[in-house]
C-alpha cells in the first residue's frame, strides 16, 4: 500500500509538471494555431535563466524563480514579435518550419554555454528531511513545486474566465474576424499568448530544475513529452492539458513501478504514453477535451 | 434639412459626384469615391460615395454581390484579412481619415460593425460574448458595467435563456448577442451587415425594432446594409442602392419607398401585378446604366 501511495504521489508530482509544461504549448496553439516545436527549449531557457540568476548573480532562489518567469515572458514576446508576427496568414507548414528553426537555434545557443554539457543543481533551499504522507516520502521541493503549479494554473484559469483581456484572447481563438470587428488586436493577442507561454514554461523549467537538477537532456525530454500530453488533452483545451498531464504522469510512474522488471519488461514508462495515445485517438480524435465545432441544425 | 441640389422629379438622381443629398455639416461618416480591389486585381467597388449624418439611420441596399459588405469592410478596416485595399478615394469618420487604417483604430474612434452572419463567439458564453465587446474601452469599469446591464434591458430575451454557450443559441438570439457585443464598444456609429439574414419574419421585425430603439433612445447613428429593402426603408431616414460596385440610387427613404423602380426591383411589387423576367430586368438596368 505504501508503495502504491509512493507511486501515486510521484505520479502527481511529475504529472503536475507535465501539465505546466503543456500549458504554454496549448496557449500558443489555441490562440494562433501555431505548433511551437521549440517549447522544450523555452522551458530549458527558463530553467537556465533561473539558475544563472541564483548562482552567478546571487539572487535568492524564490526571487530568481519569479524573475526568470518575467524575463522569459518578455523573451517569448520578443520571439513572437520578431519571427512569427510576419508569418501571420502564411501556410501553417512555413510557421512550423520556423519553430523548428527556433528549436535548433536555441539548442545551439545553449550548447555554447556551460549548461549544454554539464549537470548542475540548484542550491538546496528547502529543509532536506522529507515529508511523510501516509508512509510515503515526499521532498519539500516536490510539495512546493506542486503547490506552485496549482497556483499558476488556477491564476491562469481565473484570468481566462474573468478578465476582459482573457476573454478577448479566447474570443480570438474562436473567431478572428469577429474579434477584429469589435477592435481586438489579433497580433497583440498572439504576442500575449507567447508571453504567457514563456512565463509558464519558465515556471515549469524552474520547478523541474529544482526537483531533478539541471540537465539539458532531461529538460529536452519534457519538451517532447508535451506532445502526447496536449494531444491526449485535446490540443486547444487548457483544462485538458492539465488533466492529461496528470494522467500521463500517473501512467508513467505506475508503469515504471509495476511493469518494469516483471515479465521481462523494461522502459515501459517511456513507451506507454504513446501506446495509450494511439489507442485513445482511435476513439476520440479530438482528444479528451478538445473543441468540437458547434453545428446547429 | 438643407438641400444642396435640386432633386429630379422622382426626387432621386443617379449619382457620380461626391456631394450627397444630406446635410453635410453634421456628417459623421463620409465615404468619398472609393475603389476597392482584392488581391490587387479584382475590383469590387468602382467609386462609391456615401454619407451618414449624425443621429440618423442610413441604409445601404442592393442585391447579392453588389459590394455592400465590401463597403462596410472598407469602413471598418477589415479588408486586409481578405487581401483587399482601398485604391482610390478616402473615408473620413468623425473628422479622422480612416482610409486603409486597421480595424482596431476604427473601433476606438467609434465605428463598430456587426459582421454578416452574426459571427458570435460560439464557445464563449453569452455574458463573455457581450463582455468581449468592451475590450477597447478605457472609461472605467463602472460605466462598462452600466452598459453591460443596459444590454440585458435592451434584449430581455438574453436574460430569459440563461448564460449558455452562444453557439447553442438560436439565430435571433445570436443576432441580439452580436448587436449587444458591438454596442459594448460604445460606438458613435453602429454598422450592421444584413441583420435579417436567415431570420424568421417576426424576428426580423423585432431586430429592426431594437435597431430603431438603439438609434432613438441611445443616440447611436446607424448604417445598415440589407437585402430586405422593405423593412430597411421603413426604419431608415436615408438610403443608398448599390448595383455592381456603384451607388445607382439614393434618396430619403420615404421617397425611395414610392419609387417605381425600387418597388419593382427591391421590394417585388410591380404595377400590373405580374413579374418581369430576369432578362428584362437586366436589360432595363443596363439601359439605365446601373450595370
Amino acid at each position: 500500500m505504501t508503495y502504491f501511495i509512493q507511486l501515486l504521489i510521484s505520479g502527481l508530482v511529475v504529472g503536475s509538471i507535465y501539465a505546466l509544461s503543456a500549458l504554454g504549448f496549448v496557449l500558443i496553439y489555441k490562440s494562433s494555431r501555431v505548433l511551437n516545436i521549440a517549447h522544450g527549449q523555452i522551458i530549458a531557457s527558463g530553467a537556465f535563466i533561473a539558475y544563472a540568476l541564483t548562482v552567478y548573480a546571487g539572487v535568492p532562489l524564490i526571487i530568481s524563480f519569479f524573475l526568470s518567469m518575467v524575463i522569459t515572458f518578455f523573451l517569448s514576446m520578443a520571439v513572437e514579435r520578431v519571427f512569427l508576427r510576419r508569418l501571420i496568414g502564411e501556410p501553417i507548414i512555413s510557421v512550423i518550419m520556423v519553430t523548428i528553426g527556433l528549436m535548433s537555434i536555441i539548442d545551439g545557443i545553449i550548447y555554447l554555454t556551460p549548461f549544454g554539457s554539464t549537470n548542475m543543481s540548484f542550491p538546496k533551499f528547502f529543509p532536506p528531511e522529507p515529508l511523510n504522507i501516509l508512509g510515503a516520502t515526499v521532498s519539500w521541493t516536490q510539495v512546493v513545486g506542486v503547490v506552485l503549479t496549482a497556483i499558476i494554473i488556477a491564476a491562469l484559469s481565473w484570468f481566462f474566465k474573468n478578465s476582459t483581456l482573457g476573454i478577448s484572447m479566447r474570443a480570438v481563438s474562436d473567431d478572428q474576424l469577429a474579434s477584429m470587428s469589435i477592435g481586438i488586436s489579433v497580433p497583440k493577442v498572439f504576442g500575449l499568448a507567447w508571453a504567457l507561454a514563456g512565463l509558464t514554461a519558465a515556471a515549469a523549467g524552474g520547478i523541474i530544475g529544482n526537483i531533478t537538477g539541471l540537465n539539458f537532456d532531461t529538460l529536452h525530454a519534457f519538451g517532447i513529452i508535451v506532445f502526447p500530453v496536449v494531444i491526449l488533452g485535446g490540443l486547444d483545451s487548457i483544462g485538458g492539458a492539465v488533466v492529461a498531464g496528470v494522467i500521463m504522469g500517473l501512467i508513467q510512474q505506475f508503469a515504471a513501478g509495476y511493469l518494469d522488471g516483471n515479465w521481462g519488461l523494461q522502459g515501459t514508462a517511456e513507451v506507454l504514453p504513446y501506446i495509450i495515445l494511439l489507442i485513445l485517438l482511435l476513439f476520440k480524435p479530438h482528444g479528451l477535451f478538445g473543441t468540437h465545432e458547434i453545428e446547429r441544425v | 434639412m438643407r438641400r444642396r441640389h435640386t432633386l429630379s422629379q422622382t426626387q432621386i438622381r443617379r449619382r457620380n459626384m461626391s456631394n450627397i443629398g444630406q446635410d453635410s455639416a453634421a456628417r459623421l461618416l463620409e465615404v468619398n469615391n472609393i475603389e476597392v480591389v482584392y488581391n490587387d486585381i479584382v475590383q469590387v467597388l468602382r467609386g462609391v460615395s456615401i454619407g451618414v449624418t449624425e443621429g440618423k439611420i442610413v441604409s445601404l441596399l442592393g442585391t447579392n454581390g453588389a459590394g455592400k459588405t465590401t463597403t462596410l469592410r472598407a469602413i471598418s478596416g477589415l479588408l486586409k484579412p481578405e487581401n483587399g485595399h482601398i485604391r482610390e478615394g478616402y473615408i473620413k469618420f468623425d473628422g479622422n481619415d480612416i482610409t486603409n487604417v486597421l480595424g482596431t483604430k476604427v473601433v476606438t474612434l467609434g465605428a463598430v460593425m456587426v459582421p454578416e452572419g452574426r459571427r458570435v463567439f460560439k464557445h464563449l458564453t453569452i455574458e463573455e460574448n457581450i463582455r468581449a465587446g468592451s475590450t477597447t474601452r478605457k472609461d472605467g469599469s463602472k460605466k462598462i458595467k452600466a452598459d453591460f446591464d443596459a444590454m440585458y434591458q435592451l434584449f430581455p430575451r438574453l436574460t430569459e435563456i440563461g448564460n449558455k454557450m452562444a453557439g447553442y443559441c438560436s439565430g435571433g438570439e445570436q443576432q441580439m448577442i452580436a448587436i449587444a457585443r458591438a454596442m459594448m464598444a460604445a460606438p458613435k456609429m453602429l454598422m450592421l451587415d444584413e441583420p435579417s439574414l436567415g431570420l424568421a419574419p417576426l424576428l426580423v421585425k423585432e431586430i429592426f425594432e431594437n435597431i430603431k430603439h438603439i438609434n432613438k433612445e441611445m443616440g447611436t447613428t446607424i448604417l445598415v446594409v440589407e437585402q430586405n429593402a422593405k423593412i430597411a426603408l421603413a426604419i431608415s431616414d436615408y438610403a443608398y442602392i448599390m448595383e455592381s460596385g456603384k451607388i445607382v440610387l439614393e434618396g430619403h427613404s420615404k421617397e425611395l419607398q414610392n419609387n417605381p423602380d425600387v418597388k419593382e426591383f427591391y421590394m417585388g411589387i410591380t404595377k400590373g401585378g405580374n413579374r418581369k423576367s430576369f432578362k428584362e430586368v437586366k436589360s432595363y438596368k443596363r439601359r439605365k446604366r446601373w450595370m
